[in-house]
Protein backbone atom coordinates (compact mmCIF):
# COMPACT_ATOMS: atom_id res chain seq x y z
CA UNK A 1 0.00 0.00 0.00
CA UNK A 2 2.41 2.62 1.30
CA UNK A 3 3.41 5.69 -1.38
CA UNK A 4 6.17 7.32 -0.94
CA UNK A 5 5.97 8.72 3.11
CA UNK A 6 4.03 11.45 3.68
CA UNK A 7 2.18 11.47 0.69
CA UNK A 8 -1.27 9.56 1.40
CA UNK A 9 -3.53 10.91 -0.38
CA UNK A 10 -5.07 8.47 -2.36
CA UNK A 11 -8.10 8.84 -5.07
CA UNK A 12 -11.01 7.13 -4.72
CA UNK A 13 -10.47 4.41 -6.82
CA UNK A 14 -7.10 3.45 -4.99
CA UNK A 15 -9.11 4.08 -1.58
CA UNK A 16 -11.88 1.51 -2.51
CA UNK A 17 -8.73 -1.07 -3.72
CA UNK A 18 -7.49 -0.35 -0.17
CA UNK A 19 -10.43 -0.80 1.92
CA UNK A 20 -11.15 -4.44 -0.26
CA UNK A 21 -7.74 -5.53 1.31
CA UNK A 22 -8.70 -4.12 4.46
CA UNK A 23 -11.81 -5.74 4.62
CA UNK A 24 -10.12 -9.41 4.02
CA UNK A 25 -7.98 -8.68 6.73
CA UNK A 26 -10.66 -7.94 8.83
CA UNK A 27 -12.13 -11.86 8.15
CA UNK A 28 -9.18 -13.08 8.81
CA UNK A 29 -8.28 -11.64 11.72
CA UNK A 30 -11.77 -11.93 13.24
CA UNK A 31 -11.89 -15.77 12.12
CA UNK A 32 -8.37 -16.40 13.90
CA UNK A 33 -9.29 -14.73 17.09
CA UNK A 34 -12.97 -16.44 16.73
CA UNK A 35 -14.18 -12.94 18.38
CA UNK A 36 -14.92 -9.81 17.24
CA UNK A 37 -17.56 -7.24 15.45
CA UNK A 38 -17.41 -8.23 12.09
CA UNK A 39 -20.44 -6.39 10.93
CA UNK A 40 -20.03 -2.88 11.88
CA UNK A 41 -16.21 -3.83 11.08
CA UNK A 42 -17.36 -3.71 7.77
CA UNK A 43 -19.60 -1.16 7.70
CA UNK A 44 -17.29 1.90 8.91
CA UNK A 45 -14.23 0.18 6.72
CA UNK A 46 -14.92 3.31 4.49
CA UNK A 47 -14.59 5.51 6.52
CA UNK A 48 -11.86 5.09 8.51
CA UNK A 49 -10.11 4.02 5.33
CA UNK A 50 -10.61 7.55 3.67
CA UNK A 51 -9.71 9.19 7.06
CA UNK A 52 -6.41 7.55 7.56
CA UNK A 53 -5.35 7.05 4.12
CA UNK A 54 -6.90 10.59 2.51
CA UNK A 55 -7.95 13.24 5.26
CA UNK A 56 -6.03 13.26 8.27
CA UNK A 57 -2.32 14.60 9.23
CA UNK A 58 -1.08 11.95 11.17
CA UNK A 59 2.69 10.24 10.64
CA UNK A 60 3.01 6.49 12.02
CA UNK A 61 6.60 7.98 12.75
CA UNK A 62 5.89 10.30 15.10
CA UNK A 63 2.41 8.94 16.69
CA UNK A 64 2.26 12.36 19.19
CA UNK A 65 3.29 14.90 16.68
CA UNK A 66 1.09 17.98 18.59
CA UNK A 67 -0.17 18.57 15.57
CA UNK A 68 -1.10 15.52 14.14
CA UNK A 69 -5.22 15.67 13.70
CA UNK A 70 -7.29 13.83 16.51
CA UNK A 71 -8.87 10.56 15.32
CA UNK A 72 -11.07 9.04 17.79
CA UNK A 73 -13.37 5.71 16.97
CA UNK A 74 -16.03 5.66 19.81
CA UNK A 75 -17.61 3.00 18.57
CA UNK A 76 -14.70 0.87 20.32
CA UNK A 77 -16.11 -2.48 20.00
CA UNK A 78 -14.71 -2.23 16.32
CA UNK A 79 -11.62 -2.18 17.13
CA UNK A 80 -10.46 -4.56 14.43
CA UNK A 81 -10.96 -2.19 11.87
CA UNK A 82 -9.31 0.20 13.68
CA UNK A 83 -6.11 -2.06 14.09
CA UNK A 84 -5.88 -3.06 10.20
CA UNK A 85 -6.15 0.23 9.15
CA UNK A 86 -3.50 1.40 11.67
CA UNK A 87 -1.10 -1.28 10.88
CA UNK A 88 -1.49 -0.97 7.30
CA UNK A 89 -1.15 2.92 7.65
CA UNK A 90 2.30 1.66 9.16
CA UNK A 91 1.57 2.66 12.61
CA UNK A 92 2.72 -0.97 13.55
CA UNK A 93 3.63 -4.02 11.69
CA UNK A 94 0.52 -5.68 10.01
CA UNK A 95 1.59 -8.84 11.17
CA UNK A 96 0.78 -8.20 14.44
CA UNK A 97 -2.61 -8.35 13.57
CA UNK A 98 -2.48 -12.35 14.11
CA UNK A 99 -2.69 -11.29 17.88
CA UNK A 100 -5.83 -9.77 17.93
CA UNK A 101 -7.44 -10.75 21.39
CA UNK A 102 -4.94 -13.20 22.29
CA UNK A 103 -3.74 -13.27 25.85
CA UNK A 104 -1.38 -10.40 26.81
CA UNK A 105 -1.93 -9.14 23.27
CA UNK A 106 -1.93 -4.94 23.44
CA UNK A 107 -4.47 -5.57 20.41
CA UNK A 108 -7.62 -5.47 22.93
CA UNK A 109 -11.28 -5.74 21.79
CA UNK A 110 -11.29 -2.33 22.12
CA UNK A 111 -8.65 0.43 21.78
CA UNK A 112 -6.39 1.64 24.13
CA UNK A 113 -4.21 4.47 23.58
CA UNK A 114 -1.12 3.62 26.21
CA UNK A 115 0.01 0.61 24.38
CA UNK A 116 -1.58 1.22 20.81
CA UNK A 117 0.15 3.92 18.51
CA UNK A 118 -2.46 5.88 16.55
CA UNK A 119 -5.10 5.48 19.23
CA UNK A 120 -6.30 8.46 20.30
CA UNK A 121 -8.27 7.66 23.20
CA UNK A 122 -9.60 4.68 25.02
CA UNK A 123 -13.16 3.62 24.34
CA UNK A 124 -15.31 0.82 24.43
CA UNK A 125 -18.75 2.14 26.28
CA UNK A 126 -20.76 3.87 24.37
CA UNK A 127 -21.35 7.49 24.09
CA UNK A 128 -17.34 8.66 25.47
CA UNK A 129 -15.75 9.32 22.23
CA UNK A 130 -17.80 12.68 21.00
CA UNK A 131 -17.16 14.50 24.27
CA UNK A 132 -13.18 13.92 24.16
CA UNK A 133 -12.78 14.50 20.69
CA UNK A 134 -15.31 17.80 21.59
CA UNK A 135 -12.46 18.41 23.91
CA UNK A 136 -9.15 18.46 21.24
CA UNK A 137 -11.44 20.46 19.45
CA UNK A 138 -12.27 23.56 22.53
CA UNK A 139 -8.35 22.49 22.68
CA UNK A 140 -6.99 23.38 19.61
CA UNK A 141 -9.44 26.78 20.32
CA UNK A 142 -8.16 27.36 23.82
CA UNK A 143 -4.27 26.93 22.39
CA UNK A 144 -4.16 28.42 18.91
CA UNK A 145 -3.51 24.95 17.11
CA UNK A 146 -4.72 24.66 13.65
CA UNK A 147 -5.04 20.76 13.79
CA UNK A 148 -8.69 18.89 12.96
CA UNK A 149 -10.48 16.89 15.50
CA UNK A 150 -12.85 13.54 14.37
CA UNK A 151 -14.95 10.97 15.67
CA UNK A 152 -16.70 8.05 14.40
CA UNK A 153 -19.81 6.91 16.38
CA UNK A 154 -22.66 3.76 15.18
CA UNK A 155 -25.69 5.12 14.79
CA UNK A 156 -27.50 2.74 18.05
CA UNK A 157 -24.63 4.52 19.69
CA UNK A 158 -26.65 7.48 19.71
CA UNK A 159 -28.96 6.44 22.42
CA UNK A 160 -26.38 7.26 24.71
CA UNK A 161 -27.38 10.85 26.34
CA UNK A 162 -24.01 11.24 26.55
CA UNK A 163 -23.39 12.46 22.86
CA UNK A 164 -26.39 14.68 22.80
CA UNK A 165 -24.68 16.48 25.59
CA UNK A 166 -21.57 17.10 23.76
CA UNK A 167 -23.49 17.95 20.60
CA UNK A 168 -24.90 20.59 22.18
CA UNK A 169 -21.85 22.11 23.19
CA UNK A 170 -20.44 21.75 20.28
CA UNK A 171 -22.93 23.62 18.13
CA UNK A 172 -22.68 26.41 20.99
CA UNK A 173 -18.94 26.79 20.66
CA UNK A 174 -18.88 26.53 16.34
CA UNK A 175 -16.34 23.84 16.51
CA UNK A 176 -15.46 24.51 13.00
CA UNK A 177 -12.39 22.12 13.14
CA UNK A 178 -14.99 19.05 14.54
CA UNK A 179 -16.11 16.65 12.21
CA UNK A 180 -18.59 13.94 13.83
CA UNK A 181 -19.34 10.47 11.41
CA UNK A 182 -22.03 8.55 12.03
CA UNK A 183 -21.70 5.35 10.78
CA UNK A 184 -25.37 4.84 10.14
CA UNK A 185 -25.75 0.66 9.17
CA UNK A 186 -29.22 0.82 10.97
CA UNK A 187 -28.65 -1.61 13.19
CA UNK A 188 -27.03 -2.22 16.40
CA UNK A 189 -26.71 -5.17 18.78
CA UNK A 190 -30.12 -6.45 19.13
CA UNK A 191 -32.42 -5.04 16.23
CA UNK A 192 -32.95 -2.53 13.84
CA UNK A 193 -32.46 0.98 15.75
CA UNK A 194 -35.80 2.45 13.59
CA UNK A 195 -37.16 -0.68 16.57
CA UNK A 196 -35.40 -0.10 19.32
CA UNK A 197 -35.23 3.49 19.69
CA UNK A 198 -35.78 5.41 16.21
CA UNK A 199 -33.11 8.50 16.20
CA UNK A 200 -34.83 9.76 12.90
CA UNK A 201 -34.70 12.30 11.78
CA UNK A 202 -30.94 11.81 12.66
CA UNK A 203 -29.26 14.76 10.30
CA UNK A 204 -32.13 17.32 11.54
CA UNK A 205 -31.65 16.87 14.80
CA UNK A 206 -27.91 18.05 14.44
CA UNK A 207 -28.84 20.80 11.98
CA UNK A 208 -31.07 21.39 15.63
CA UNK A 209 -27.99 22.30 17.59
CA UNK A 210 -25.87 24.04 15.06
CA UNK A 211 -24.49 21.67 12.77
CA UNK A 212 -23.59 21.44 9.07
CA UNK A 213 -25.09 18.29 7.83
CA UNK A 214 -23.49 16.24 4.99
CA UNK A 215 -25.49 13.86 4.21
CA UNK A 216 -23.66 10.74 2.13
CA UNK A 217 -23.31 7.23 0.66
CA UNK A 218 -20.34 5.87 3.32
CA UNK A 219 -19.25 3.51 1.11
CA UNK A 220 -18.73 5.94 -1.91
CA UNK A 221 -14.86 7.41 -1.57
CA UNK A 222 -15.07 10.63 -3.29
CA UNK A 223 -18.24 11.82 -1.21
CA UNK A 224 -16.05 10.66 1.74
CA UNK A 225 -13.63 12.53 0.70
CA UNK A 226 -15.15 15.70 -0.25
CA UNK A 227 -17.60 15.60 2.90
CA UNK A 228 -14.31 14.39 5.31
CA UNK A 229 -11.57 16.74 3.65
CA UNK A 230 -13.45 20.28 4.66
CA UNK A 231 -14.12 21.48 7.42
CA UNK A 232 -17.03 23.46 9.17
CA UNK A 233 -17.37 27.50 8.72
CA UNK A 234 -18.29 28.57 11.81
CA UNK A 235 -20.10 25.29 12.70
CA UNK A 236 -19.28 21.80 13.68
CA UNK A 237 -19.72 19.00 10.81
CA UNK A 238 -21.90 16.11 11.14
CA UNK A 239 -21.35 13.69 8.55
CA UNK A 240 -24.31 11.25 8.23
CA UNK A 241 -22.73 8.20 6.63
CA UNK A 242 -25.54 5.71 5.46
CA UNK A 243 -23.47 2.49 5.75
CA UNK A 244 -24.77 -1.54 5.10
CA UNK A 245 -23.39 -4.06 8.56
CA UNK A 246 -21.26 -6.42 7.22
CA UNK A 247 -20.74 -4.36 3.96
CA UNK A 248 -19.22 -6.42 1.18
CA UNK A 249 -19.95 -9.96 2.27
CA UNK A 250 -23.31 -10.76 0.87
CA UNK A 251 -24.36 -13.07 3.50
CA UNK A 252 -23.57 -10.58 6.04
CA UNK A 253 -25.12 -7.40 4.84
CA UNK A 254 -27.61 -6.18 6.60
CA UNK A 255 -27.73 -9.01 9.09
CA UNK A 256 -28.20 -8.02 12.46
CA UNK A 257 -26.98 -11.78 13.51
CA UNK A 258 -23.19 -10.36 12.39
CA UNK A 259 -22.86 -7.66 14.88
CA UNK A 260 -20.94 -10.11 17.18
CA UNK A 261 -21.37 -13.51 14.89
CA UNK A 262 -18.24 -15.05 14.35
CA UNK A 263 -17.93 -16.73 10.77
CA UNK A 264 -17.00 -20.28 10.37
CA UNK A 265 -13.57 -21.03 8.32
CA UNK A 266 -16.07 -21.79 5.56
CA UNK A 267 -17.66 -19.02 5.36
CA UNK A 268 -14.49 -16.63 5.38
CA UNK A 269 -13.27 -18.94 2.67
CA UNK A 270 -16.75 -17.66 0.56
CA UNK A 271 -16.18 -14.13 2.05
CA UNK A 272 -12.78 -13.75 0.47
CA UNK A 273 -13.68 -15.02 -2.89
CA UNK A 274 -16.53 -12.58 -2.91
CA UNK A 275 -13.91 -9.93 -2.00
CA UNK A 276 -10.90 -10.50 -4.41
CA UNK A 277 -13.51 -11.01 -7.50
CA UNK B 1 -27.78 26.12 53.27
CA UNK B 2 -25.22 26.26 55.65
CA UNK B 3 -23.17 29.24 54.12
CA UNK B 4 -23.83 31.61 56.55
CA UNK B 5 -20.66 33.45 56.93
CA UNK B 6 -17.58 31.56 58.50
CA UNK B 7 -16.80 32.11 62.21
CA UNK B 8 -13.60 33.24 63.70
CA UNK B 9 -10.90 30.85 63.28
CA UNK B 10 -12.90 29.09 60.95
CA UNK B 11 -11.61 29.01 56.77
CA UNK B 12 -13.52 28.36 53.89
CA UNK B 13 -11.56 25.88 51.39
CA UNK B 14 -12.87 27.30 48.56
CA UNK B 15 -10.98 30.08 48.79
CA UNK B 16 -7.65 28.64 49.57
CA UNK B 17 -8.12 26.49 46.51
CA UNK B 18 -9.91 29.24 43.99
CA UNK B 19 -7.18 31.69 45.21
CA UNK B 20 -4.48 28.97 44.52
CA UNK B 21 -5.55 27.85 40.96
CA UNK B 22 -5.01 31.41 39.82
CA UNK B 23 -1.73 31.71 41.20
CA UNK B 24 -1.17 28.82 39.45
CA UNK B 25 -2.98 30.16 35.50
CA UNK B 26 -0.79 32.57 36.24
CA UNK B 27 2.32 30.68 35.66
CA UNK B 28 1.50 28.31 33.51
CA UNK B 29 -0.44 28.67 30.91
CA UNK B 30 -1.68 25.21 30.46
CA UNK B 31 -3.73 25.35 33.67
CA UNK B 32 -8.09 25.53 32.28
CA UNK B 33 -10.93 25.80 34.29
CA UNK B 34 -14.02 23.57 33.15
CA UNK B 35 -17.20 23.49 35.37
CA UNK B 36 -21.03 22.58 34.65
CA UNK B 37 -22.86 25.64 35.36
CA UNK B 38 -21.19 26.05 38.71
CA UNK B 39 -18.93 29.21 38.39
CA UNK B 40 -20.87 30.32 41.26
CA UNK B 41 -21.13 27.30 43.70
CA UNK B 42 -17.08 26.64 42.86
CA UNK B 43 -15.87 29.91 43.20
CA UNK B 44 -14.62 30.49 39.71
CA UNK B 45 -15.54 34.22 39.48
CA UNK B 46 -12.53 36.05 39.62
CA UNK B 47 -11.11 32.73 37.52
CA UNK B 48 -13.26 33.60 34.54
CA UNK B 49 -12.25 37.22 34.85
CA UNK B 50 -8.46 37.23 34.98
CA UNK B 51 -8.87 34.16 32.56
CA UNK B 52 -12.14 34.17 30.09
CA UNK B 53 -10.49 32.05 27.51
CA UNK B 54 -9.39 29.53 30.19
CA UNK B 55 -12.95 29.00 31.40
CA UNK B 56 -14.71 26.34 29.88
CA UNK B 57 -18.25 26.10 30.80
CA UNK B 58 -20.01 22.92 29.45
CA UNK B 59 -23.67 23.80 30.90
CA UNK B 60 -25.59 21.28 33.04
CA UNK B 61 -23.76 17.66 31.83
CA UNK B 62 -21.38 16.24 33.84
CA UNK B 63 -20.43 13.19 31.48
CA UNK B 64 -19.72 15.60 28.55
CA UNK B 65 -17.59 17.56 31.21
CA UNK B 66 -15.37 14.82 31.80
CA UNK B 67 -15.00 13.98 28.21
CA UNK B 68 -14.12 17.29 27.26
CA UNK B 69 -11.60 17.67 30.27
CA UNK B 70 -10.10 14.30 28.66
CA UNK B 71 -9.70 15.71 25.18
CA UNK B 72 -8.31 19.00 26.49
CA UNK B 73 -6.10 17.01 28.42
CA UNK B 74 -4.88 15.46 24.89
CA UNK B 75 -4.46 18.74 23.75
CA UNK B 76 -1.77 19.62 25.69
CA UNK B 77 -3.79 21.48 28.54
CA UNK B 78 -4.08 20.56 32.40
CA UNK B 79 -8.17 21.15 33.15
CA UNK B 80 -9.24 21.47 36.62
CA UNK B 81 -12.97 20.66 36.67
CA UNK B 82 -14.43 21.79 38.87
CA UNK B 83 -18.25 20.11 39.96
CA UNK B 84 -20.43 19.72 43.16
CA UNK B 85 -18.86 16.04 44.58
CA UNK B 86 -21.76 14.20 44.47
CA UNK B 87 -22.32 14.90 40.27
CA UNK B 88 -18.41 14.83 39.30
CA UNK B 89 -18.46 11.61 41.05
CA UNK B 90 -21.67 9.96 40.59
CA UNK B 91 -23.31 10.90 36.93
CA UNK B 92 -19.57 11.06 35.36
CA UNK B 93 -18.45 7.84 37.46
CA UNK B 94 -17.78 6.07 34.04
CA UNK B 95 -16.26 9.02 32.81
CA UNK B 96 -13.63 9.40 35.61
CA UNK B 97 -12.74 5.41 35.22
CA UNK B 98 -12.44 5.61 31.00
CA UNK B 99 -11.86 8.78 30.11
CA UNK B 100 -9.83 10.26 32.80
CA UNK B 101 -7.78 7.32 34.58
CA UNK B 102 -7.79 4.41 32.11
CA UNK B 103 -6.56 7.04 29.19
CA UNK B 104 -4.00 7.87 32.21
CA UNK B 105 -4.50 11.68 31.52
CA UNK B 106 -3.58 14.33 33.60
CA UNK B 107 -6.63 15.97 35.02
CA UNK B 108 -7.74 17.07 38.39
CA UNK B 109 -11.18 16.71 39.36
CA UNK B 110 -12.52 18.52 41.79
CA UNK B 111 -15.42 17.54 43.98
CA UNK B 112 -17.04 20.80 45.40
CA UNK B 113 -19.19 20.94 48.60
CA UNK B 114 -18.52 17.09 49.60
CA UNK B 115 -19.88 15.16 52.13
CA UNK B 116 -22.83 16.86 53.71
CA UNK B 117 -21.77 20.22 52.75
CA UNK B 118 -25.45 20.56 51.26
CA UNK B 119 -27.27 19.78 54.61
CA UNK B 120 -30.40 21.28 54.30
CA UNK B 121 -30.85 20.33 50.28
CA UNK B 122 -30.80 16.59 50.96
CA UNK B 123 -29.54 12.89 51.13
CA UNK B 124 -29.42 13.47 46.67
CA UNK B 125 -26.82 16.18 47.32
CA UNK B 126 -25.25 14.84 50.23
CA UNK B 127 -21.84 13.43 48.51
CA UNK B 128 -21.51 10.73 51.27
CA UNK B 129 -20.38 8.06 48.71
CA UNK B 130 -17.66 10.00 46.53
CA UNK B 131 -14.73 8.48 48.39
CA UNK B 132 -15.32 4.76 48.41
CA UNK B 133 -16.45 5.46 44.80
CA UNK B 134 -12.94 6.79 43.60
CA UNK B 135 -10.99 4.88 45.90
CA UNK B 136 -12.15 1.57 43.84
CA UNK B 137 -10.49 3.12 40.38
CA UNK B 138 -6.72 2.32 39.49
CA UNK B 139 -4.30 5.00 38.67
CA UNK B 140 -6.31 7.95 40.17
CA UNK B 141 -5.04 9.51 42.98
CA UNK B 142 -7.81 10.92 45.82
CA UNK B 143 -7.22 13.81 47.80
CA UNK B 144 -9.27 15.07 51.07
CA UNK B 145 -7.16 18.52 51.94
CA UNK B 146 -8.32 18.76 55.84
CA UNK B 147 -7.88 23.13 55.89
CA UNK B 148 -6.30 25.97 53.75
CA UNK B 149 -3.03 25.04 53.66
CA UNK B 150 -3.51 21.33 52.45
CA UNK B 151 -6.07 22.44 50.15
CA UNK B 152 -3.40 24.90 48.67
CA UNK B 153 -0.32 22.09 48.76
CA UNK B 154 -3.24 20.23 47.13
CA UNK B 155 -3.94 22.30 44.39
CA UNK B 156 -0.05 23.05 43.56
CA UNK B 157 1.26 19.07 43.76
CA UNK B 158 -1.65 18.32 41.51
CA UNK B 159 -1.05 20.73 39.01
CA UNK B 160 2.31 18.87 38.23
CA UNK B 161 1.25 15.27 39.21
CA UNK B 162 0.83 12.55 36.84
CA UNK B 163 -2.29 11.39 35.94
CA UNK B 164 -5.78 11.65 36.86
CA UNK B 165 -6.23 13.08 39.88
CA UNK B 166 -9.39 13.71 42.50
CA UNK B 167 -10.00 15.92 44.90
CA UNK B 168 -12.55 16.98 47.52
CA UNK B 169 -12.84 20.69 48.48
CA UNK B 170 -15.23 21.59 51.42
CA UNK B 171 -17.71 23.86 52.03
CA UNK B 172 -18.15 23.86 55.52
CA UNK B 173 -15.71 25.83 57.52
CA UNK B 174 -12.93 24.17 59.38
CA UNK B 175 -9.95 24.96 61.39
CA UNK B 176 -6.40 24.83 60.59
CA UNK B 177 -4.97 21.76 61.68
CA UNK B 178 -1.84 21.48 59.84
CA UNK B 179 1.54 21.35 61.18
CA UNK B 180 2.93 23.66 57.87
CA UNK B 181 6.37 23.10 58.94
CA UNK B 182 5.89 19.54 58.04
CA UNK B 183 4.66 20.45 54.65
CA UNK B 184 2.09 18.19 52.48
CA UNK B 185 3.21 14.94 50.50
CA UNK B 186 0.45 13.15 48.61
CA UNK B 187 0.99 9.71 50.15
CA UNK B 188 1.92 10.55 53.61
CA UNK B 189 -0.47 10.32 56.67
CA UNK B 190 0.19 13.34 59.32
CA UNK B 191 0.39 12.36 62.61
CA UNK B 192 -0.89 15.38 64.53
CA UNK B 193 -1.07 14.04 68.16
CA UNK B 194 1.07 11.13 69.27
CA UNK B 195 -0.26 8.88 71.71
CA UNK B 196 0.10 5.02 72.99
CA UNK B 197 -3.38 3.87 73.87
CA UNK B 198 -5.60 4.07 70.85
CA UNK B 199 -5.69 6.12 67.01
CA UNK B 200 -8.01 8.13 65.81
CA UNK B 201 -7.68 8.31 61.56
CA UNK B 202 -9.85 11.14 60.23
CA UNK B 203 -9.75 13.07 57.09
CA UNK B 204 -11.53 16.38 55.80
CA UNK B 205 -13.70 17.99 58.17
CA UNK B 206 -13.48 15.06 61.41
CA UNK B 207 -9.54 15.66 61.55
CA UNK B 208 -10.30 18.54 64.13
CA UNK B 209 -13.03 16.62 65.83
CA UNK B 210 -10.95 13.89 66.58
CA UNK B 211 -8.36 16.33 67.57
CA UNK B 212 -10.66 17.67 70.15
CA UNK B 213 -12.00 14.03 71.20
CA UNK B 214 -8.11 13.36 71.82
CA UNK B 215 -8.10 16.48 74.41
CA UNK B 216 -10.79 15.02 75.92
CA UNK B 217 -9.37 11.49 76.09
CA UNK B 218 -6.21 13.42 77.32
CA UNK B 219 -8.38 14.72 80.64
CA UNK B 220 -8.96 10.98 81.41
CA UNK B 221 -5.37 9.81 81.10
CA UNK B 222 -6.22 7.93 77.95
CA UNK B 223 -3.52 8.59 75.19
CA UNK B 224 -4.91 8.89 71.43
CA UNK B 225 -3.28 9.42 68.73
CA UNK B 226 -4.42 11.58 65.62
CA UNK B 227 -3.51 10.75 62.34
CA UNK B 228 -4.67 12.90 59.25
CA UNK B 229 -5.25 10.93 55.88
CA UNK B 230 -5.67 13.55 53.45
CA UNK B 231 -4.30 11.48 51.01
CA UNK B 232 -6.54 8.26 50.48
CA UNK B 233 -4.80 6.83 47.11
CA UNK B 234 -2.51 6.04 47.43
CA UNK B 235 -2.46 5.65 51.43
CA UNK B 236 0.14 5.45 53.72
CA UNK B 237 0.17 2.20 55.01
CA UNK B 238 3.06 2.09 56.53
CA UNK B 239 1.62 4.49 59.32
CA UNK B 240 -1.69 2.72 59.85
CA UNK B 241 -0.06 -0.51 60.46
CA UNK B 242 2.28 1.43 62.96
CA UNK B 243 -1.18 2.55 64.65
CA UNK B 244 -2.43 -1.21 64.44
CA UNK B 245 0.94 -2.09 66.26
CA UNK B 246 1.44 0.56 68.67
CA UNK B 247 -2.04 1.40 70.20
CA UNK B 248 -4.81 -1.18 70.96
CA UNK B 249 -7.40 -0.34 68.26
CA UNK B 250 -8.51 2.37 65.67
CA UNK B 251 -11.25 4.47 65.47
CA UNK B 252 -12.12 6.42 61.73
CA UNK B 253 -13.82 9.13 61.25
CA UNK B 254 -15.07 10.55 57.36
CA UNK B 255 -18.01 12.47 56.09
CA UNK B 256 -19.13 9.31 53.91
CA UNK B 257 -20.38 6.21 54.49
CA UNK B 258 -18.47 3.65 57.12
CA UNK B 259 -18.01 1.16 54.18
CA UNK B 260 -15.61 1.55 51.39
CA UNK B 261 -14.01 4.88 52.05
CA UNK B 262 -11.34 5.83 54.25
CA UNK B 263 -12.56 3.13 57.01
CA UNK B 264 -12.59 0.51 53.94
CA UNK B 265 -9.19 1.77 53.32
CA UNK B 266 -7.75 1.70 56.75
CA UNK B 267 -9.76 -2.04 57.62
CA UNK B 268 -7.90 -2.99 54.47
CA UNK B 269 -4.67 -2.36 54.97
CA UNK B 270 -4.70 -3.60 58.97
CA UNK B 271 -7.08 -6.35 58.34
CA UNK B 272 -3.97 -8.22 56.28
CA UNK B 273 -1.17 -6.71 57.50
CA UNK B 274 -1.47 -6.30 61.49
CA UNK B 275 -5.08 -7.30 62.62
CA UNK B 276 -6.44 -5.07 65.36
CA UNK B 277 -10.07 -3.72 66.83
CA UNK B 278 -11.71 -1.00 64.78
CA UNK B 279 -14.51 1.20 64.62
CA UNK B 280 -15.58 2.85 62.15
CA UNK B 281 -17.43 5.91 62.22
CA UNK B 282 -19.75 7.62 59.29
CA UNK B 283 -23.25 8.46 57.44
CA UNK B 284 -25.09 5.25 58.39
CA UNK B 285 -28.01 6.10 56.50
CA UNK B 286 -29.28 8.93 53.82
CA UNK B 287 -29.93 11.91 55.90
CA UNK B 288 -32.57 12.91 57.78
CA UNK B 289 -33.29 17.56 57.48
CA UNK B 290 -30.95 19.70 58.67
CA UNK B 291 -28.16 21.80 58.39
CA UNK B 292 -24.31 20.45 57.89
CA UNK B 293 -23.37 20.89 61.86
CA UNK B 294 -26.70 19.32 62.83
CA UNK B 295 -25.82 16.14 60.64
CA UNK B 296 -22.60 15.97 61.84
CA UNK B 297 -23.82 15.08 65.16
CA UNK B 298 -27.13 13.33 64.42
CA UNK B 299 -24.54 10.90 63.24
CA UNK B 300 -22.14 10.95 65.94
CA UNK B 301 -19.38 12.29 63.68
CA UNK B 302 -17.62 14.77 66.12
CA UNK B 303 -15.80 14.65 69.57
CA UNK B 304 -18.47 13.20 71.79
CA UNK B 305 -18.96 10.30 68.90
CA UNK B 306 -15.43 9.73 68.38
CA UNK B 307 -14.52 10.08 72.36
CA UNK B 308 -17.30 7.39 72.85
CA UNK B 309 -16.07 4.95 70.12
CA UNK B 310 -12.10 5.31 71.57
CA UNK B 311 -12.61 5.14 74.96
CA UNK B 312 -14.19 1.20 74.00
CA UNK B 313 -10.97 -0.16 72.65
CA UNK B 314 -9.15 1.85 75.07
CA UNK B 315 -10.65 0.14 77.20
Amino acid sequence: MAEQPGDTRFDPARLAAEATEVRKRILTTIGAAKMGHVGGDLSVTDILVTLFFGVLNVDPARPEMPDRDRFVLSKGHCAAALYTVLARRGFFAEDELASFMQPLSRLNGHPNRRKVPGVEANTGPLGHGLPIAVGTAVGAQVTGASYRSFCIVGDGELQEGSNWEAAMFAGHRGLGNLTLVADRNGLQQGARVADTNDLSPLGDKFAAFGWEVRDIDGHDHAALLDALSRPGEGRPVFVLARTVKGKGVSFMEDGVEWHHGVPTPAQIDAALKELSR
Amino acid sequence: MSDKGVAAGLHDCRKAFAETLAEMARGDARIVAVCNDSVGSSNLKAFQQEFPDRLINVGIAEQNMVGVAAGLANAGLVPFVCCASPFLTGRAMEQVKVDAAYNGYHIVLCGMSPGMAYGELGPTHHSIEDLAWMRAIHDLTVLVPADPFQTREAVRQAASAEGPVFMRIGRFAVPAVSDEAAGFAIGRADELRGGSDVTIVATGTLVSRALEAADRLAEDGISARVLNVSSLAPIDAEALVRAARETRGIVTAEEGVPHGGLGGAVAEIVAQAHPTRMKILGVTAFAPTGDTAFLLDHFGLNAAGIEAAARQLAA
